[in-house]
């Protein structure tokens, strides 16, 4: 089960308190499906992370959209993590390169909340599914 | 044991130095345990870095004019300041660095090139930050030679058996080991390991970078051959840190970078480099940060050594009870003789969950694998949160660390 991003986006506006957000980032991570430990590979790890962050893609060539199995060692980055998919997963690579993700993270004020590394790490993620989508526009 | 001069006021109530630390005292909003990594600088620190620009800044040991001579007059007091602090036979002894990384690398790459044969090996620990291991590793890659690394035990201490028989084999040239682990707080017992290298054969090296804000430290008690330390890390500015090499090593070994201060006469074809140590000192040095460290020497100097360690004790055992408390908490590395730092996990968290957690609280600490990732692989750790005390952090810094490991562990 992927988070929907309209609700996420309606969950934040509500937020005043670190806490909420928070407690809201950690149990959206909770939800998120975890890889199996067979897919848990150095190869698979998405470097510029502080924690291990593991992604596995897969394209679906009938509907021509992008599936993405992405899992995480950490809570917070995990939530994280669910956030990009509600944007991302089973999308055209066409969608995913067109979608605003710092537009996402500003509405949501969501890199203000987190230490530049952490940034940097989601930076990263970002960039290396907008990659495997160039590289499937490519393909 | 440096020296409990008449001149050591006895600090009977250590709060009021908080009143010493311009940061600590304006940031309230922030309680700092992550001394560790750095320590906040007191005025006295910060005022003789001012003054030195405001009264006496000039280049050192090249001006005719008073002002170099003034300048140069302080550098080298200086210099004479941190060789009385750690008892160095002479102020010669005392190579000014960038910090313990460019100390290590120094030793590294000018002693270790000119005595690593193929076959020798480099002996380090399990324990050791990365600045102790990569330019070993470097100088044996260059050398032929081996880098082996005595074993930690699952409380945190080094395998004193094992550091034994890797020193047994005959073949360690250079033993380099921490005073005080940076990841697990752990003091080892270096005095007794410098003895057992030296009896091998081996010439020591001893990272104190974690030591020197905490103990008195005695180069010749130790006898070691050299000493690593990094100024920031003992409440001085950054960028100034002190390679300690015993004179019979330091005169034989070669300069490793080149340029202006460190030579006696250059031509075209050729260079005489001048005596110790400024043969190691290539180019214009940290004059004001080598000013700062004196101050912050000065400054630790005026409290009193017990009273300092007293409470800094307190606050690690405060901690370490505190957090025991907390359901689901482990600390990482119990050996029983710990410097005012304690690492923990918390079970289903990781690190980095509990870090962000404990910052949103105004709580800042260190997590990861704090530059050891050997250790943490044969602890088989992701890493650790590392909470470190200095001298004016207070029982209450303590109590919120608790209260905040406690409210992080609801949301997880
Ligand atoms: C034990 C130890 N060794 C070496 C270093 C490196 O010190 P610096 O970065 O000041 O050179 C550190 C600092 O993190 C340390 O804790």
């Amino acid at each position: 089960m992927h988070a929907d991003l309209d609700e996420i986006r309606d969950s934040f506006g509500f937020f005043d308190a670190w806490e909420e957000r928070y407690r809201f980032i950690i149990d959206l991570g909770k939800s998120l499906p975890s890889l199996p430990e067979a897919d848990r590979t150095e190869d698979r790890l998405v470097r510029g992370c502080q924690s291990l962050v593991w992604l596995v893609p897969s394209f679906d060539a009938g509907a021509r959209t992008l599936r993405l199995d992405i899992d995480s060692d950490a809570h917070i980055v995990r939530g994280l993590i669910a956030i990009v998919l509600a944007a991302y997963n089973d999308r055209t690579p066409e969608q995913i390169l067109a979608f605003d993700m710092e537009g996402l993270f500003a509405d949501l004020d969501l890199l203000a909340h987190l230490s530049s590394t952490r940034g940097n790490g989601l930076r990263a993620m970002v960039a290396r599914i907008r990659q495997e989508a160039e590289e499937r526009l490519a393909a | 044991m440096n020296r409990p001069s008449s001149t050591t006021a006895a600090v009977a109530d250590i709060a009021r130095l908080r009143a010493d630390f311009p940061l600590i005292q304006g940031r309230d909003d922030v309680v700092y345990l992550d001394n560790a990594a750095t320590t906040q600088k007191p005025r006295a620190v910060l005022d003789a870095v001012r003054a030195y620009y405001e009264t006496t800044n000039a280049n050192v040991h090249r001006g005719v004019h008073q002002l170099s001579d003034a300048a140069t007059d302080a550098f080298e007091g200086a210099r004479a300041r941190v060789a009385r602090r750690i008892n160095a036979a002479a102020p010669s002894e005392i190579v000014w660095t960038r910090g313990t990384t460019e100390a290590i690398n120094l030793v590294a790459r000018s002693y270790g090139g000119s005595v690593l044969r193929p076959g020798d090996r480099v002996l380090v620990t399990e324990l050791e930050h990365h600045s102790n291991i990569v330019p070993w590793q470097m100088a044996c890659e260059r050398a032929g030679a081996t880098l082996a690394a005595a074993a930690v035990t699952p409380e945190g201490a080094l395998d004193l058996d094992d550091f034994e028989a890797q020193l047994g084999r005959g073949d360690v040239r250079i033993a380099a080991f921490g005073h005080v682990s940076n990841a697990l707080g752990t003091v080892h017992p270096v005095a007794d390991l410098v003895a057992l290298a030296r009896a091998a054969g081996a010439t020591t090296l001893v990272d104190g970078a974690q030591a020197m804000a905490h103990y008195p430290v005695d180069v010749r008690a130790l006898d070691c051959d050299f000493y690593a330390f990094s100024g920031h890390k003992m409440y001085a500015p950054t960028g100034i840190g002190v390679l300690y090499g015993r004179e019979a090593l330091l005169e034989a070994m070669p300069p490793w970078q080149g340029g202006g201060e460190m030579i006696e006469e250059v031509t075209i074809e050729a260079t005489t480099y001048a005596g110790l140590p400024f043969r190691f000192e290539a180019g214009t040095p940290n004059i004001a940060g080598a000013i700062g460290l004196a101050a912050a020497i000065d400054y630790l100097e005026a409290l009193d050594p017990r009273a300092v360690g007293g409470h800094e004790g307190e606050l690690l055992h405060r901690a370490t009870a505190g957090l025991q408390q907390v359901e689901g908490v482990r600390i990482v590395g119990t050996a029983p003789d710990k410097g005012p730092l304690v690492s923990f996990l918390m079970d289903g968290a990781h690190p980095h969950d509990l870090g962000t957690l404990l910052d949103r609280q105004g709580i800042a600490v260190r997590t990861g694998h704090h530059c050891a990732m050997p250790l943490m692989q044969r602890l088989g750790i992701p890493g650790t949160v590392r909470a470190s005390f200095a001298l004016y952090n207070s029982t209450a810094d303590v109590e919120r660390l608790v209260a905040g490991v406690q409210k992080a562990r609801s949301f997880l």
